[in-house]
């Protein structure tokens, strides 16, 4: 398969799981079990993400500048700043680690 | 975000006003639109062309799937195996689309064309307003001004690809697992939500050498029925499950 192959197959796919998400019907998420699954699975999938993006090199683990920047991040949060800056310490920080050599 | 908003912004019936959920959308939508430039930039150093890059951004429009296609890519990975991680990673927008179909109410006829729309960052916005108007505006703002920025500097990353060199220098790589922080944090209201975060990122982390990356993702999600079933056991019947504090 293309390169072509493998967008068009995670276009369609990608497009099919969110529609499938908002296609099932309401009555599946009147359990309170569901409803609360449901809304802790975001919260799941986003530490894991998190984790991974900060802590992972593709399949390996590593420990490196992005660290500090997520840790700036995670300062940044605290004290409640906006999301724009947010981001940006995480940027700035990890950029500048790397530039002192990090 | 919310949590920004004075005591005198909250209106007596629960509600937010419109221009605060507008600026809490478009604080979403305007940095995490702005960080397409990061994959735009990702994309084409990986080898893909101008043309594929910008039709990801456009058809695929979910963020951690393009970046884990393009990675798998750049790896070396097969086209068929690339593109079931970035599957797997979508995946959650379906868990999205299962709480806010309920939550925007919206007609059979709008579905297909808000589905698009239903992503980590539209979530998190919607998820988090009081009513269903707020849900509804924050929703379509994030999506819109999110959808229309992700495209743009998808194209001008992948065009100055070359000009800026090396990304990571630059602490690009940064901005993805902070735009994940910055949604999750809002979501950690009690322990159980702590607990969740928390086993799954050591899931996430301690699989991730093992599994295809999209996989460990979805492997670490268990960690959501896993809290639940122990908080359940704890508590001893099971029959009480709390609600969210909606």
């Amino acid at each position: 398969m293309s390169i072509w192959g493998a967008v068009a197959v995670t276009a369609l796919g990608c497009y099919a799981v969110k529609l499938v998400g908002l296609l099932v019907p309401a009555g599946a998420l009147e359990k309170p079990l569901v409803r609360r699954l449901a809304a802790l699975l975001p919260v799941a999938l986003l530490a894991a993400l998190t984790a991974q993006q900060t802590f992972g090199d593709g399949q390996a683990p590593a420990l490196d500048a992005r660290a500090a920047g997520v840790a700036a991040a995670a300062v940044a949060l605290v004290l409640r700043a906006p999301f724009l800056l947010v981001v940006a310490a995480a940027v700035v920080v990890t950029a500048g680690v790397r530039a002192m050599g990090g | 975000m919310a949590e920004q908003r004075t005591l005198s912004e909250l209106r007596a019936d629960g509600g937010k006003p419109d221009a605060v959920v507008v600026r809490d959308a478009l604080g979403v939508g305007v940095a995490v639109g702005l960080s397409g430039f990061a994959f735009g930039v990702t994309s084409a150093g990986s080898g893909l062309t101008l043309v594929q890059t910008c039709a990801l951004s456009l058809l695929v429009f979910t963020g951690a799937s393009q970046f884990a296609l393009v990675g798998a890519l750049a790896a070396g990975g097969g086209a068929l195996t690339a593109a079931a991680g970035a599957f797997f990673l979508g995946v959650r927008n379906a868990f999205y689309g299962l709480r806010l179909s309920q939550l925007l109410s919206l007609t059979r006829a709008v579905r297909p064309f808000a589905a698009q729309w239903v992503i980590d960052e539209t979530a998190a916005v919607a998820l988090a307003q009081p009513t269903r108007r707020s849900a509804r505006i924050g929703f379509v703002v994030t999506g819109l001004s999110l959808y229309v920025l992700w495209n743009l500097t998808t194209l001008l990353g992948a065009l100055g690809a070359e000009a800026i060199g090396d990304t990571d220098a630059w602490g690009l790589d940064a901005a993805g697992p902070a735009v994940f922080l910055a949604l999750l944090a809002p979501m950690l209201k009690s322990a159980t939500e702590r607990a969740v975060a928390g086993l799954a990122a050591l899931l996430g982390l301690g699989l991730l050498p093992v599994l295809p990356a999209g996989v460990s993702v979805l492997v670490a999600a268990l960690a959501a029925p896993l809290v639940l079933w122990a908080e359940g056991r704890r508590r001893g019947d099971g029959t009480d499950v709390r609600e969210g504090e909606r």
